[in-house]
């Protein structure tokens, strides 16, 4: 394999982990403050929709973007209101928020588009350009490392950059703010926050609303950036993904990165060679493609490392006790 | 105070369900469609006729299996959201058996597949089984691995080894003697017009399935025990039942109903093995499950309601401009409103019957 090859997988790793680590790092706001999300794919599937309808309707994407995130966060708020206000169960809130959004865009985008359930594609405007970095053009006469920047680096949609610098960001809001030790707090003993008198309820609203914004740039991305526009169901398992990358990296920020990463290259790898050679043996496409799952599980079973998630996570709190 | 067990049963589930549907008509009516009209070429479609009854049933014995499956699953307070992958594992069990032997009749093909669907499902609800009884680890996040592990391996298996002579990825057909009588056939047999319609045995299968499970669950010792996990892990430990024994054998055989749906879907309808054979009815079970509130009766009537919604979504789409998606949407709307906001419903419904309940005896005090 020479450099090209490799810059090229890689390249594509990039932006095939950027969605993955917007929706990880949303799961990790959420989950961290003791609210299992597995409704992060219904949350990218409405932002990527509205994005697209939206940027095709006006011609600008960034008025697609708030859309999307504007759409993220109405599904962000049912979730809260079921699971915090009424105590709902979390994750039965999260499997019917998946239906909802795999019915609802196909049926919304039939209704305004009439393309069988895709919005039209998008057209300069209507899509993240790629940002050159500075200096990008001229550098790319250094040996390896001139191509490593111009092409591997460079040239992305701004939201790649926006994922790729959530990630100290998050961990710094996480481990270095108030907020981010209450967050925490709430997640693992959601009384004892409440005695020392900070509102249970109001950060666990917080944290799903921060979800909602991260995975409605998520979704976003997918449809105005990965693609040109919204086709049924594009989301494909993503937001699982980023849920079993989520239990990868144990819930932290920067292993987080890794883990959507290494999703990513399977990902890119898994489309670029229908089977590959390892070792003298073929290994089919299919298992490159459960490999993140079948990775999460082993992760899961506490065979390498165990993945303990926040002590107070799936439960909702009840004050009177 | 708690609620008489009628207004439990029948009257939370009968408002959640109108909720849903309100606020599927308020979608409708955001399309452009007559919800009542839309209301009606529904309940038409499904019920109107031998055909709308044949499809509405045929859906329903699907439901019947994943619902069940849910629902057993429920009463040892386990979720398990993998009756997809584990409904994929149990259509593989049935090809295998249909395809293994030359079969001469249905009856002796049925037994067996039955058989390879269950053992296929609940091997395939094994490993997350085990993972959480021994390891601890989450059941709902293994079974979602374990679905999208199932596909992979159903596409590996459908390009490769099973693969039939021919451009699709499926498996071959299956040989004539498997074929499972249709309602066609059977009520021909006593001269009764039924309509084609893939229903079939099963669906017989279906309703000992209930029975089985309402047995198991209230009339044997393991029911019992299983109960008892359900509603409180430390009693039952104290009572000296092993968690590890009640995790295993509820998820086995929730796994094991889950894989008898491919029975009707693959073995009764399908006649071959597809790359995806279960359309999504694993998912539907929760639904069901959660409708039926985990009671072998709730679930047939629960699921008969998603047969007949499945059925005449296919009917709307035909005939008005509201497409099949609006299934997804009531679906979703249902498990929402019964499931996640449950005590939203409850709340208000509570405080009615405190209400009443204290007036009574003050009116007659003053009388």
């Amino acid at each position: 394999m020479d450099l090209n090859t490799l810059i090229q997988i890689l390249d594509s790793t990039i932006r095939l982990a950027t969605p993955l680590l917007l929706a990880c790092l949303a799961g990790l706001f959420s989950e961290r403050a003791g609210v299992f999300d597995i409704g992060l794919e219904a949350k990218m599937l409405v932002a990527a929709f509205f994005s697209a309808a939206v940027a095709a309707l006006t011609g600008s994407v960034w008025l697609g973007l708030l859309a999307g995130i504007a759409a993220s966060l109405i599904f962000a708020l049912i979730h809260g209101i079921a699971s915090i206000t009424f105590r709902g169960d979390q994750l039965i809130s999260g499997v019917a928020l998946n239906f909802l959004a795999s019915g609802m865009t196909v049926l919304i985008a039939r209704d305004w588009f009439n393309q069988g359930g895709r919005t039209p594609a998008l057209i300069d405007g209507g899509r993240f350009q790629p940002v050159e970095l500075p200096f990008a053009e001229a550098l790319q006469g250094v040996p390896v490392l001139g191509p490593v920047y111009n092409e591997l680096l460079s040239g992305h949609t701004i939201l790649t950059y926006v994922a790729f610098a959530m990630v100290p960001l998050t961990w710094y809001i996480l481990f270095r703010t108030r907020f981010g030790l209450r967050l925490r707090a709430v997640g693992e003993n959601p009384a004892a926050v409440d005695t020392a008198g900070v509102s249970v309820v109001r950060l666990r609203y917080s944290a799903v609303l921060i979800a909602g914004v991260l995975c409605g740039i998520a979704g976003a991305y997918l449809a105005t950036g990965l693609a040109a526009g919204f086709v049924k169901d594009m989301t494909a398992g993503r937001g699982f993904i980023a849920l079993a990358a989520l239990i990868f990296a144990k819930w932290r920020p920067w292993y987080a990165m890794g883990a959507c990463l290494l999703f990513g290259l399977l990902d890119a790898i898994g489309n670029r060679y229908q089977s590959i050679e390892l070792l003298g043996i073929a290994v089919p496409g299919q298992f490159m493609q459960a490999l993140p799952y079948i990775l999460t599980v082993v992760i899961l079973a506490g065979f390498v490392g165990k993945a303990i998630p926040p002590r107070a996570g799936g439960a909702a709190y009840v004050k009177e006790r | 105070m708690s609620l008489p067990k009628w207004a439990d049963v029948v009257l939370i589930p009968l408002i959640n369900l109108f909720l849903a549907l309100f606020v599927s008509g308020l979608v409708v009516l955001l399309i452009g469609e007559n919800p009542i009209n839309a209301m009606k070429i529904m309940v038409n479609g499904a019920v109107g006729s031998t055909y709308g009854w044949g499809y509405t049933l045929f859906y329903a014995t699907n439901f019947i299996f994943t619902g069940l499956a849910v629902a057993v699953a429920f009463h040892a307070r386990l979720f398990n959201i993998g009756g997809e992958g584990q409904a994929q594992l149990g259509a593989l069990g049935v090809a295998l058996v249909c395809l293994a032997l030359p079969w001469p009749h249905w009856t002796l093909a049925l037994p067996f597949a039955i058989l390879g669907g269950a053992i296929f499902g609940a091997g395939w609800a094994a490993i997350p089984a085990y993972l959480q009884a021994k390891r601890g680890s989450h059941i709902v996040i293994t079974t979602i691995m374990f679905n999208f592990i199932a596909s992979a391996l159903l596409v590996y298996l459908l390009v490769g080894a099973l693969k039939a002579p021919g451009m699709a990825p499926e498996s071959a057909r299956f040989p004539e003697g498997t074929f499972l009588p249709s309602a066609r056939d059977v009520f021909g047999m006593i001269g009764i017009k039924f309509a084609r319609s893939p229903l079939n045995v099963s669906f017989i299968v279906g309703l000992i399935a209930c029975f089985m499970v309402w047995l198991l669950l209230w009339r044997t010792r393991l029911g019992y025990e299983i109960r008892a996990y359900g509603h409180s892990e430390p009693a039952a430990i104290y009572a000296g039942i092993s968690p590890f024994k009640i995790i295993m054998v509820t998820m086995l055989i929730s796994g094991a109903l889950a894989g008898l749906m491919a029975v009707n879907a693959v073995q009764g309808e399908q006649q071959r093995l597809l790359q995806d054979n279960v359309l999504g009815a694993g998912f539907v079970g929760i639904a069901v499950a959660l409708m039926g509130r985990s009671h072998p009766v709730g679930v047939l009537i629960a699921a008969i309601l998603f047969g007949a919604l499945y059925q005449g979504g296919a009917e709307l789409e035909f005939e008005t401009s509201v497409p099949r998606e609006m299934i997804l949407v009531i679906q979703a709307l249902v498990i929402l409103f019964t499931g996640a906001l449950d005590n939203m419903v409850r709340g208000p419904v509570e405080g009615a019957f405190l209400h009443f309940g204290r007036r009574k005896p003050k009116l007659k005090a003053a009388e």
